[in-house]
């Protein structure tokens, strides 16, 4: 067994036009699978639905979040996708972000104020996590109290238990997803680092095909088994950055 | 802008805030002012802080010399390692806020309404928009978004709102009924601005301090529900 690709468009090769793309990080520029999504970039595929917690901010937010800090070079997210029209719809917690004031409109703003035809579904942060556990999981709908009284109500199945409203939510099916880890080995073992760990532990196993971009790619057992955050069960390939 | 006179500053608000962390409880901060209070936890007092996006325990805002892309907080801020801090990903982070694991849960506000209704993610409201969430991302204007706040608004054990007391042109943010999208119901226990502390009770909204220098007519004139005032009315405590 050898999950080992040796680049990242190699490992995006058979990703199709309509094809739903979970992607890890939380939005920060720790977590970010930025090799796979420059890749995504320029490989000619359109019409994704790019789901994630807030997975296109764009270079000009990091700036502005960075602070002092330099934003690498090797820094990429979905607004790449965005700009290049490949994305039909936005599954997100936070398509844009409010408490940073830019020069230019954010990507999604930019992108629809162009005049792309993008659909926007926003859903609840912990909504979006559990929706894509369920979908690891097999379990097919779940009930939440997230967005109970909101306007998230509106056309959804409410169901009440001990005396209080809970709102029907579905597994939300992919057919990628692409996460960052820190280290990983031919089986799809993965660690992660710190805060990055976020959104790419719980899209590992979620989708289709899992695909991790890794740090570094090291022997088979030199990872210590009672570390392991992902098993390789959830990855199907591991490409270094 | 400075705070007008009589105001108090973010960081007072947050030093306010911080007394309200009791030992040993778990606490997740908000975006904003709410963040700022993990520098205020009085002496003695063991406080863990959660942040969403897969952290507990740790410790201060990093300096820049600290700061590492992979030890941020869910503000976007850098902060550092603390002994005894533990990493989880994005749905045990969640397991933790919507299962009822979180003492405490300080958030932002756009408005706080008389039961305790919170508006955190949006200035305005879908209706404006005919529903229609792209219509009101494409306008640039606040474009929406949910974050975490309606899952710790739901799922924290306390809730408690640190904000401004009045938006930008002088309105009312504490109202007989939110206008703008609501983030959830009945979840808000305690609103603690820049001019006042005030509790949710369900008698209605008690003013139990005041910024030293302002009056409760001062509060209640930027106030749209009618304030009880407590009996034990003292100046805000630090």
């Amino acid at each position: 067994m050898d999950k080992i690709v040796p680049g990242a468009r190699e490992a995006l090769a058979d990703v199709f036009d309509g094809a739903v793309i979970l992607c890890g990080g939380f939005g920060c520029v720790g977590g970010m699978p930025s090799t796979l999504l420059r890749a995504l970039s320029e490989l000619p595929v359109k019409n994704l639905t790019l789901v994630g917690n807030a997975p296109a901010l764009g270079l000009e937010a990091q700036k502005t979040a960075a602070r002092t800090m330099q934003v690498p070079d090797s820094y990429a997210d979905g607004s790449l996708l965005l700009k290049n029209g490949q994305v039909g719809k936005l599954i997100a917690s936070v398509p844009a972000m409010a408490i940073f004031r830019l020069e230019e409109p954010f990507p999604i703003v930019k992108a629809l104020q162009e005049g792309q035809n993008i659909e926007v579904e926003l859903v609840p942060q912990g909504t979006l996590a559990a929706r894509m556990k369920a979908a690891r999981a097999g379990i097919p709908a779940f009930y939440t109290r997230t967005g109970t009284g909101t306007y998230l109500e509106k056309g959804r199945e409410v169901r009440q238990f001990d005396g209080q409203d809970y709102l029907l939510e579905h597994a939300l099916k992919a057919d990628f997803g692409i996460i960052r880890a820190h280290k990983g080995d031919r089986h799809g073992n993965l660690v992660y680092r710190g805060t990055s760990r976020t959104f790419n532990a719980t899209i590992a196993g979620a989708a289709a095909v899992t695909i991790a971009e890794v740090d570094e790619v090291v022997e088979l057992g030199a990872l210590d088994p009672e570390a392991i955050v992902t098993p390789g069960i959830y990855v199907n390939r591991v490409v270094k950055r | 802008m400075s705070a007008p006179k009589n105001r108090m500053d973010e960081q007072t608000i947050a030093m306010r805030v911080a007394r309200e962390f009791e030992d040993g409880m778990y606490v997740n901060l908000g975006g904003g002012i709410p963040t700022l209070a993990c520098n205020f936890v009085a002496e003695g007092r063991e406080v863990i802080f959660q942040t969403e996006n897969g952290g507990l325990g740790y410790g201060n805002i990093a300096s820049t010399e600290e700061a590492d892309w992979d030890m941020f907080n869910a503000s976007f801020q850098p902060v550092t390692y603390a002994p005894g801090m533990s990493f989880f990903d994005h749905d045990n982070a969640f397991d933790m806020i919507r299962g009822g694991h979180i003492d405490l849960s300080v958030l932002g506000a756009m408005q706080v309404s008389e039961q305790g209704d919170l508006a955190n993610w949006a200035i305005g409201n879908l209706v404006d928009y005919d529903g229609d969430v792209v219509a009101w991302i494409k306008t640039g204007r606040f474009p929406p978004g949910i974050g975490g706040a309606m899952d710790l608004a739901v799922g924290a054990k306390k809730v408690i709102v640190a904000m401004i007391h009045t938006t930008r042109d002088g309105s009312p943010k504490v109202v007989k009924e939110c206008t703008y999208e609501i983030t959830a119901c009945r979840c808000v226990s305690l609103i603690v601005t820049d001019m006042a502390v005030i509790e949710v009770t369900p008698a209605g909204l008690v003013l139990k301090e005041v910024a030293p220098g302002l009056t409760p007519d001062d509060i209640q004139a930027v106030t749209e529900p009618e304030l009880i005032i407590a009996d034990d009315l003292k100046e805000v405590e630090l």
